[in-house]
C-alpha cells in the first residue's frame, strides 16, 4: 500500500472555485448564444464572490497542506484578496469593453479566471515547482488574453512579443530552480531556509538566486526587464492591461517576497545590494519615460513600470516594516491603477480608439462625474493626499529611511515629483482645455460605473482610514519572518 | 565503458546542438535538434533514470520535433531563407553578451561541489515506479494544478485559431 498524505481542500478552496466558476463559465457558453458574454460575466462574479467568502478561513488557519507544497496563511490570505479584487474589477470593466468591440467570447471570462486561480497557487506556494507552476498557469492565460482581439493586429503583436520574452524569463528561472535544487537538494522553501542558515552558500546557490531574481523582475517589470512592457500594455485589450498591471505585478510581488524573505532570507545582505540598483533605475527610467508618451495606455505603462520601483524599495527596506508597507502599496495601487485603466477602457472606442492623452481633452465639461473619478486615481498614483497613493508611499518610503537607505528615498522623492507632472498632463487637458470639436457620447454600462465607484471609494477610503489596513498588511507578514 | 559513453554522447550532443544553430535549412535544424535530443537521453540512461529517458524520447524526439517537421513542411519554411544578417555593433554586443553569459555559467560550474544525496536506486523498484509514486502522493497538487495550465492552453489556442475565420 502506498500511503497517502493528508488532503486538505479547504486551504486551496478560494482557487478550486475559480477554477470551477471557470468550467461552469465553459460549459454555459457552449450552449447559450444571446448574451453569453452578459451569463459569462455573471457567473464569474458569483464565482469571485464565493471565493472572497471561502478566502477569510485562510487568515486563521496559518497551517502547510499537501505535504508541505501550499502554505495557507495570512500573507496568502491578503494577496488572495487582492487578487480578487483585481479579477472582479476586470470582469466589471470588461463587459463593456467587449459589447464594443463586438466579441462574443466567454472564454475571455474562462481564461481570466484561471489566471486568478494560477495567481492563488504562486502567493500560496511553499515550493518552487508550485509557484512555478502557478505562473506558468498565469502566463499562459495572460499570454492568449492580450491577443484575443481579433481586429487589431497590435494585440497579436503584444500577445507574441509577451510570449517570447516570457518564456525566455521562465526558462531563466528554471534555470536558477535548478542551481538551488542542485546545491540544497530540495526546493520547498523551508528546506532552502535551512540549507542557508546554516551557513552553506556556494557559488552555484548564489547564481541560482540571481537567475530567480531575474524571472521575478521580469514578472514584475523592473529595469531593466521592462523591455515588453510598454508594447505589450499598449497593444492588449484595455481591461487585459489593467489585469495585467494590477494582477500579475501583485502575484509575482508576493513569491519574489515569499522565496526571497522565507528562504533566501540569510543571503538577504547579497539580494538587497541588487534590489537597490534595480530600484533606483526603474524609479528613474520608469517616470522619465513616462513623461514623453502621447498614448494613455503607454503612459500608465511606463507609471506601472515606476511603481514597481517604489514598491521593490519596499523590498530592499525589509523587515516587517517593508514587507508590510509593499502589502499596503500593492492594496492601494489596485484600486487605483485598476481605476485609472477602467476609466480608459470606458473613454476609448471601438478598436481602441480615443486613446490618446489628447482625446481627454475637455471630458470635465462632458462628464463632469468621469473627470472628477479619472483625477481621484490620477492623483492617487502621483501620491497626494488624502489617497491612497499618498500613505503607500510614504509607508514605503519611511520604512526605508528607518533601515538607512536615505539615498534611495531622495530619488524615490525626487521621481515622484516628476510623475506629477505626466499625470497631472492628464488633469490639465481634462479641466483647462476645450473639448474636441465633435464629442461623441460615451455609452456607460451599468457594470464599468459599478466597477469604478468600487475603485474610487476604494482609493479614498483606505488612504482616509490607513490604520486599519496598515495594520492588517502588518499582520499579514508575520508569516515570512 | 560508462566513461566512454559519457564522452561519445557527448562529442554528439554538443556536435548536433551546434549544427542546429549553424545550418541554415530549417529541416536539417530540426533532424539535428532530434539529435540532441537522443542524446540527452542517453544522458539520462547513464544516471539511471530511465523514465526521464523514455519521456525525453517519446515527447521531446517523438512528438515535439515531428510537430515541427510538421509545420516546416505543410508551410514550406525550408524555401525561404533568412536573410544573412549584417554585423553591426547589435551583432557584436549580443556576441559579447552571449560570451559574458557562458564564461559567467562557466565559472559556476566549475565551482560546483554536489552534495552528497541520497541514491534514487532503490534494489527491486523500478525508476519509474518511484516517480509515479512521488508524483500521485507528495507531488499530487503541482500535478492537478498542471491539468488546469493545460486546459488553459488549450482553450487559448482554440479561442486564437477559432477568430481566424
Amino acid at each position: 500500500m502506498i500511503p497517502i498524505p493528508a488532503i486538505n481542500l479547504g486551504s486551496i478552496l478560494p482557487a478550486l472555485i475559480l477554477c470551477a466558476a471557470g468550467l461552469v463559465v465553459l460549459a454555459v457558453g457552449l450552449f447559450v448564444r444571446r448574451g453569453a458574454v452578459t451569463v459569462a460575466a455573471l457567473i464569474s462574479l458569483v464565482g469571485i464572490v464565493l471565493a472572497f467568502m471561502t478566502n477569510s478561513p485562510l487568515r486563521a488557519l496559518n497551517a502547510e497542506a499537501f505535504s508541505g507544497l501550499v502554505a495557507a496563511d495570512s500573507f496568502c490570505w491578503f494577496l488572495n484578496i487582492l487578487i480578487l479584487i483585481a479579477v472582479g474589477l476586470t470582469v466589471l470593466i470588461s463587459a463593456k469593453y467587449l459589447a464594443d468591440e463586438g466579441m462574443a467570447l466567454p472564454e475571455y471570462f474562462v481564461l481570466l479566471l484561471f489566471c486568478a486561480a494560477g495567481m492563488m497557487f504562486m502567493v500560496s506556494g511553499n515550493h518552487i515547482l508550485v509557484i512555478f507552476i502557478g505562473l506558468e498557469t498565469l502566463s499562459i492565460s495572460v499570454y492568449v488574453l492580450a491577443g484575443i482581439h481579433p481586429a487589431i493586429p497590435r494585440s497579436q503583436e503584444s500577445a507574441l512579443k509577451y510570449l517570447l520574452l516570457g518564456a525566455f524569463s521562465s526558462g531563466l528561472f528554471l534555470y536558477g530552480a535548478a542551481l538551488l535544487y542542485g546545491s540544497a537538494g530540495s526546493l520547498a522553501l523551508p528546506a532552502l531556509a535551512k540549507y542557508f542558515q546554516a551557513g552553506s552558500t556556494s557559488l552555484m546557490a548564489k547564481a541560482g538566486m540571481g537567475l530567480l531574481l531575474i524571472g521575478f523582475g521580469f514578472k514584475v517589470a523592473a529595469v531593466p526587464f521592462h523591455m515588453w512592457t510598454p508594447d505589450v500594455y499598449e497593444g492588449a485589450p484595455t481591461p487585459i492591461t489593467a489585469f495585467m498591471s494590477v494582477g500579475v505585478k501583485a502575484a509575482a510581488f508576493a513569491a519574489f517576497v515569499r522565496v526571497f524573505f522565507d528562504s533566501l532570507a540569510a543571503l538577504q545582505v547579497n539580494w538587497s545590494q541588487i534590489l537597490w540598483v534595480l530600484a533606483l533605475v526603474t524609479m528613474i527610467l520608469g517616470n522619465l519615460a513616462a513623461l514623453v508618451q502621447d498614448n494613455i495606455k503607454r503612459m500608465l505603462a511606463y507609471s506601472s513600470i515606476a511603481h514597481a520601483g517604489y514598491i521593490l524599495v519596499g523590498m530592499v527596506a525589509g523587515h516587517t516594516e517593508g514587507t508590510s508597507a509593499l502589502l499596503y502599496y500593492l492594496l492601494a495601487y489596485t484600486f487605483t491603477n485598476m481605476g485609472a485603466f477602467g476609466v480608459v477602457a470606458l473613454v476609448g472606442r471601438k478598436g481602441e480608439a480615443n486613446n490618446m492623452i489628447d482625446d481627454y481633452r475637455g471630458l470635465a465639461k462632458l462628464h463632469p462625474l468621469l473627470a472628477v473619478t479619472m483625477a481621484i486615481f490620477l492623483f492617487s498614483l502621483a501620491g497626494v493626499p488624502p489617497t491612497a497613493g499618498f500613505v503607500g508611499k510614504f509607508t514605503i518610503f519611511s520604512a526605508a529611511v528607518k533601515e538607512g537607505y536615505v539615498g534611495l528615498v531622495i530619488v524615490g522623492v525626487l521621481t515622484s515629483a516628476i510623475s506629477v507632472y505626466y499625470y497631472f498632463r492628464v488633469v490639465m487637458k481634462m479641466y483647462m482645455e476645450a473639448p474636441a470639436t465633435e464629442p461623441q457620447a460615451l455609452h456607460f454600462g451599468p457594470a464599468v460605473v459599478v466597477g469604478l465607484l468600487i475603485a474610487a471609494v476604494g482609493v479614498l477610503y483606505i488612504g482616509i482610514f490607513p490604520i486599519t489596513y496598515l495594520d492588517l498588511a502588518a499582520k499579514s507578514v508575520m508569516p515570512l519572518f | 565503458m560508462e566513461t566512454l559513453m559519457f564522452y561519445i554522447l557527448s562529442v554528439v550532443t554538443v556536435g548536433s546542438a551546434v549544427f542546429v544553430v549553424l545550418l541554415r535549412r530549417p529541416v536539417y535544424n530540426v533532424l539535428f535538434m532530434i539529435l540532441t535530443m537522443i542524446g540527452l537521453a542517453g544522458f539520462f540512461i547513464l544516471l539511471r533514470a530511465e523514465f526521464v529517458a523514455m519521456v525525453q524520447l517519446i515527447v521531446y524526439a517523438g512528438a515535439i520535433m515531428v510537430l515541427f517537421l510538421f509545420v516546416i513542411m505543410l508551410l514550406n519554411i525550408d524555401q525561404i531563407r533568412p536573410p544573412v544578417q549584417a554585423r553591426d555593433i547589435r551583432w557584436w554586443a549580443g556576441a559579447l553578451i552571449a560570451f559574458a553569459l557562458f564564461g559567467l555559467i562557466l565559472v559556476v560550474i566549475k565551482g560546483i561541489v554536489l552534495p552528497a544525496m541520497e541514491t534514487a536506486v532503490v534494489a527491486g523498484q523500478s525508476n519509474t515506479e518511484l516517480v509515479a509514486k512521488e508524483l500521485f502522493t507528495t507531488y499530487l497538487l503541482p500535478f492537478e494544478i498542471a491539468s488546469v495550465l493545460l486546459l488553459a492552453a488549450i482553450i487559448g489556442t482554440v479561442v486564437l485559431i477559432r477568430k481566424q475565420s
